[in-house]
């Protein structure tokens, strides 16, 4: 068993005195980033990167900077079920499906029942996340090195085809916002021929756009402008939490077990997917409520039902990063950003990264073990002062908010011009999700542009511009299929409806 | 919705669905022109630089063209109203201060620094949608804003822009 040889070192590069400082820092900034309107994981990791750049300059100093980051994550996680369910406002997109009974439980008066089963249940499913990625990870790595440019191209675009046949919106609009971030992402020099790209001579173009001011720009300014749309006024649940509610809670988990499982294993097959925590919520949510003997009662406030999408959100959340850091395809607009983190420290994720940097790659995921414990432990015994920050007056928490997203937009490149890309970005954000265009395709090709294009050059360059390179060897063709049957799902599913439709109206679970 | 707040909206969702559409055309067609002339093909040493772009700009322009179209197709949903009077008037109540902030610190005439303009947003936003006295305002303002500088420039040590105030006290 090497990976728990490789583990145990994991454990001992991030057991250090200053490593868990930063964990208990990450993971308190992160639930107040996660509760406050605006701000949410994606975003809230976009703006404190910057200020991780002197620490990873250090020598071992990229593992403390990568632990700061993901707790901050985690934080945001667990911190997005505290809205759910006393405010009934989701802090992330993958929470919609705890409000479902989460808020109507806290109306009953067991607010303390559904948060504590909301964390046991998300630390529960980024547990079994993690162990996944423990002995998946290494295997996934070891077998992506036989990968040459078309097979990275075609995982690219496996990615990209997931988004589209996946999104529940129109596709076309999913393809539209996609193909934005991918030009974008070409603005500036080119780095093959150093020719200026779509800069149409304004020299501050010539860097490019950077994907983390897009990020500050489409989800925080863009989100508090919704929530400012909604009026200025919070109501929520009292947030009381003793141990004795702790305690019966937790004698009462253990009866849900088979959702919990379930559930789990929604979360990590559809957490390695793209934009999958928000589909495998709703999947999980749906799956227990059809499958739980008490059912028919979801949605007036069941336990059970805090369980199933809790679990599998947070433990798609989780296994977001197995792709990230094998592959170095992000599965979520979050693990994109942490994937950007990696690349301004120096760190090229991919396989190579397992083989060049243990110390990194298993401090990073022995941090994840601890990371859910202290946040786990933080949540349960701090929810009520979290709670109170929702409390404060919009009037104060606004400006404030908006203040930071501006620091955090200059301090990426200690640029003026990029503050007003992201307002401009902010403005944009604000009418693609009025317009129900999906942000997150284009936070994803903004990040992979760069990388998606050299794989294709190179692809084609190896095959004299002939297509079917991509479909040269079995394994290559493989992914390519996979692909494209994603790509046309939303045409192939009409299809069968179609075929089924006379039949019955069982067809929607197809 | 009630009529009432029908006849306040500006503009409906269908309108605002076709001026997207219009815009991703655009951007889609400024993509598509410049890969032409940076060259869209195949070049004497490999794909040119214009290449890859080229191909992006097509499946913008094809996508944002069914998006119109489904967006001219009648029926219910285009008749919702986008944004209603109301909620433009709190979207722009605080959008128009934070661009005349955004514009104190980033403009190529006199930049009045971060921190100066922050404590400056931060008041104003807390006086007028918030009501508060000043001795409250001064407090959270200057409070918020100071502890961002130590924060930033002493304990993080990343500079961000400084105005007038902070070179008196001898900060560069």
């Amino acid at each position: 068993m090497q990976e728990i040889q490789s583990l145990i070192g994991g454990f001992q590069v991030a057991l250090s005195w200053f490593n868990l400082m930063l964990m208990l820092a990450g993971i308190i900034l992160g639930v107040i980033i996660g509760v406050l309107p605006g701000l949410g994981g994606a975003n809230g990791v976009a703006i404190l990167l910057p200020l991780t750049f002197s620490m990873a300059s250090q020598p071992g100093g990229t593992t403390s900077a990568i632990i700061l980051l993901s707790c901050i994550y985690w934080g945001a996680l667990f911190g997005g079920a505290i809205t759910s369910i006393l405010f009934n406002i989701p802090g992330e997109p993958w929470s919609v499906a705890t409000t479902f009974d989460g808020y109507p439980l806290a109306q009953k008066g067991r607010p303390g029942a559904a948060l504590t089963a909301a964390f046991t249940s998300s630390f529960v499913g980024a547990l079994v996340a993690v162990l996944l990625i423990t002995f998946m990870a290494p295997l996934v790595a070891k077998f992506a090195l036989r990968f040459g440019p078309p097979e990275f191209f075609a995982v690219y675009l496996l990615t990209f085809c997931a988004f589209v046949g996946m999104s529940k919106g129109s596709p076309f609009k999913t393809i539209a916002s996609m193909m934005l971030g991918f030009a974008l992402a070409a603005v500036g020099t080119d780095t093959v021929t150093g020719q200026l790209r779509l800069t149409y001579g304004f020299m501050e173009l010539l860097r490019g756009f950077d994907f983390l001011i897009a990020v500050i720009g489409l989800f925080g300014i863009g989100e508090i402008l919704l929530t400012i749309e909604e009026g200025l006024e919070f109501k929520g649940a009292k947030a009381k939490l003793d141990m004795r509610v702790v305690l019966d809670t937790w004698k009462e988990l253990p009866r849900y077990w088979l959702t919990s499982v379930r559930s789990s294993i929604v979360g990590c097959l559809m957490g390695i997917v793209p934009g999958g925590a928000t589909p495998a919520s709703f999947m999980s949510y749906g799956l227990a409520k059809k499958m739980s003997p008490d059912g028919p009662k979801f949605g007036t406030g069941m336990v059970e039902g805090v369980v199933a999408p809790e679990t599998a959100a947070h433990a798609a959340g989780t296994s977001a990063l197995l792709p990230m850091l094998t592959l170095g395809v992000p599965g979520s607009p979050t693990a994109a950003v942490l994937l950007g983190g990696l690349l301004i420290w120096g760190l090229q994720p991919g396989p190579l990264l397992f083989v060049e940097k243990p110390d990194f790659v298993w401090g990073l995921i022995a941090s994840m073990y601890l990371g859910n414990i202290v946040g786990l432990i933080v949540v349960l015994t701090c929810v009520p002062l979290f709670a109170a920050i929702l409390r404060v007056p919009f009037a104060i928490i606004a400006p404030v908010i908006l203040v930071i997203c501006a620091i955090g937009a200059y301090t990426v490149h200690s640029s003026m011009f990029d503050v007003w890309m992201m307002l401009v970005f902010g403005v944009m954000g604000y009418a693609f999700k009025k317009l129900d265009y999906p942000m997150a395709p284009l936070v994803l090709a903004l990040v992979l542009g760069d990388s998606a294009e050299n794989a294709f050059r190179q692809a084609m360059l190896g095959s004299q511009g002939d297509l079917r390179a991509f479909f040269s060897n079995a394994l290559v063709g493989t992914i390519t299929g996979l692909a494209l049957l994603l790509l046309f799902w939303p045409l192939i599913s009409k299809g069968l409806e179609i075929v089924r439709g006379r039949n019955g109206s069982n067809g929607q679970g197809a | 919705m009630d009529e009432a707040r029908q006849e306040k909206a500006v503009g409906s969702l269908r309108l605002w669905e076709i001026v997207a559409a219009l815009l991703f055309l655009a951007a889609g067609a400024l993509v598509v022109y410049d890969s032409r002339r940076l060259g869209s093909t195949w070049g004497s040493d490999g794909p040119e630089a214009g290449y890859f772009p080229f191909y992006i700009g097509v499946i913008i322009c094809i996508a944002s063209v069914i998006n119109l179209i489904s967006a001219l197709k009648p029926g219910a949903a285009g008749d919702k109203p986008f944004v209603t009077w109301e909620q433009l008037k709190m979207v722009l109540i605080v959008m128009v201060p934070y661009a005349v902030y955004v514009a104190l610190i980033a403009n190529p005439l006199y930049s009045l620094g971060i921190y100066e303009a922050s404590v400056i947003f931060i008041a104003v936003f807390m006086r007028y949608l918030g009501k508060y006295t000043w001795l409250k305002i001064g407090a959270v303002s200057v409070g918020t804003v100071a502890a961002f500088f130590v924060m930033f420039e002493i304990w993080f040590k990343v500079p961000l822009p400084k105005g007038p105030i902070e070179a008196l006290l001898g900060f560069q």
